[in-house]
């Protein structure tokens, strides 16, 4: 008897970092065939395809299509930012939800390495006479001159914000967030970067957006992921090998920004993450208490903080006593970013919401080698596309 | 000379100060043009006034920014009676040592440029109370 629940099949990500002699289609073909492979099932099983790409130009489903496998299946080709490759997954899940097919592949997948800062809105000055212009009649770009647009500037605000209502953030406590995940990425071969940095160093570094000093930002990378998802019924139907490897996805939520007093002057991550955690938590049947190890949106050391709070894995307002106590290291009582998180496994934006998913699935299976967390069965992972959307998955391992 | 605010919610002159656009049905706040809220739906909008002081909810200190923002600069998030603005932090040292957060600050204006027909820009900012 089926029971209606997805499970992920193969699951694959390329290693994170600099590949400047492969192409954006390539990479996401490189990731594609090695989820196909991990599945032991080929594109003509697939009846779904689900891809994501912001930088590339445009179809990259259909592109990936003709570098790896023409079936004519629907091909749809998703954007939502940040959360764009939790997007693409969802889609996949979704279809083979609605019962259309039993099969589906989701890609995520962009070059950004050397791509530098992701700034904020820079409309050009179109005329040498002050003409007020668009929804604020601004007669300039307002980015930096009223606030500011960029990235590591609105996340460092997020992170003040959390200080400023609960109190007990400091430069300190957001670099000493940022040194545990560059020592976690030290076992990880697939990162981007394996330095570990002192709080020193992390400290004395560029300064971008106060507190965030550069190793406190997401890294800008090549890298593409890929998961092939399966119904229940198929699942059932297949090699014992491979019913013994899947991991079955126990919530799938995607959730956008709800109206609050504030949420269009400094973007709100925080309600819908916690929207969407409590919907993830009530779809699975697991509470944050559960969880073995969780792959959080750490696009910015202080966005990191206040996503301990957001998915509940602290009481409210609790998150810096939270990570004083140790919890989020890889020996405490719930790992956070084992992979290293974004700021050293890297971020290349529509890739990061399915290689999160690739590392929880690793240590679900087992396959974790020197960072394994030992005896997982269930984790969490969880990314923010800014503007806003949320995307939280629970995984487990079953078995059928 | 003459001067044109930078953007059209701030309101210049002798007593200047922003003003938003307040949906009549919920209350809600907006600085940017709207057909409706985002909050009720609600079509309707009324000028309200929005206070010239308030304390500092966040703020960041940017050192990155786009080409011709001189840099370092204070952007941060301003609670003014309930209302939050996004602006920067003018008049004082750019560093964690003078900026906190619940400081109290205040609305000034000063110019940013003059165009080619003499007209000079005016922006807002906040200073320290
Ligand atoms: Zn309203």
């Amino acid at each position: 008897m089926s029971s209606g629940d997805v499970w992920i099949l193969g699951i694959h990500m390329t290693k994170f970092g600099k590949h400047p002699d492969q192409t954006t289609v390539e990479l996401a073909a490189e990731a594609a065939l090695g989820a196909l492979a991990d599945a032991n099932v080929h594109m003509k099983d697939m009846g779904i395809l689900a891809a994501g790409n912001l930088m590339g130009g445009g179809g990259m489903g259909q592109q990936l299509q003709k570098a790896i496998g023409q079936t004519g299946i629907p091909v749809y080709n998703v954007a939502n930012a940040c959360a764009t490759g939790a997007t693409a997954l969802r889609t996949a899940v979704m279809a083979i939800k609605a019962g259309e097919c039993d099969y589906g592949l989701a890609v995520g997948v962009e070059k950004l390495a050397g791509a530098g800062l992701l700034a904020g809105g820079s409309r050009k000055a179109e005329s040498d006479t002050w003409t007020p212009a668009g929804p604020y009649g601004a007669v300039a770009p307002i980015d930096g001159r009223i606030g500011t647009e960029t990235m590591p500037g609105v996340f460092a605000q997020i992170g003040m914000e959390y200080g400023h209502k609960y109190g007990g953030t400091s430069f300190d406590l957001f670099a000493k967030i940022s040194e545990k995940n560059h020592a976690h990425s030290t076992l990880n071969p697939k990162a981007a970067y394996q330095k570990r940095f002192t709080l020193d160093e992390i400290k004395n570094d560029v300064m971008i957006a106060y507190p965030n000093t550069r190793p406190m930002c997401s890294a800008n990378c090549d890298g593409a992921a890929a998961a092939v998802v399966v119904s229940d019924a198929k699942l059932r139907t297949l090699d014992p090998d491979q019913r013994r490897r899947a991991i079955k996805i126990s919530a799938s939520v995607l959730t956008s920004d709800p109206w609050e007093e504030a949420c269009q002057i400094l973007p709100n991550v925080n309600t819908l993450t916690r929207n969407a955690a409590k919907q993830a938590y009530e779809q699975a049947g697991v509470g944050p208490e559960d969880l073995d190890l969780v792959e959080l949106h750490d696009c910015f050391a202080t966005a990191e903080l206040v996503h301990y709070d957001n998915l509940m894995l602290c009481p409210e307002g609790g998150a810096v006593d939270f990570f004083n106590s140790g919890a989020t290291w890889r020996d405490g009582s719930i790992p956070v970013n084992v992979s290293g998180g974004l700021e050293s496994k890297g971020h290349p934006i529509a890739a990061t919401g399915i290689a999160n998913i690739w590392e929880v699935c690793t240590h679900l299976r087992g396959e974790g080698g020197d960072r394994q967390i030992e005896g997982a069965t269930v984790g969490l992972a969880h990314v923010i596309g800014l503007g806003s959307a949320c995307g939280v998955h629970i995984l487990e391992k079953a078995g059928v | 000379m003459a001067q044109v605010p930078f953007v059209d919610y701030l309101v210049l002159g002798d007593d200047p100060h922003l003003t938003a656009h307040e949906c009549t049905a919920c209350g809600a706040r907006y600085f940017d043009r709207r057909l409706a809220c985002a909050s009720c739906e609600g079509r309707e909008f009324r000028t309200a006034a929005v206070a010239t002081s308030g304390e500092v909810r966040a703020f960041t200190i940017v050192s990155l920014a786009a080409p011709g923002i001189p840099v370092p600069f204070v952007a941060a998030v301003i609670d003014c009676d309930g209302t939050s603005v996004r602006a920067n932090i003018v008049n004082v040292p750019p560093d964690a040592d003078h900026v906190a957060l619940g400081m109290k600050v205040r609305l000034t204006t000063f110019p940013v440029g003059t165009d080619s027909a003499g007209t000079e820009a005016v922006v807002f900012g906040f200073e320290p109370a």
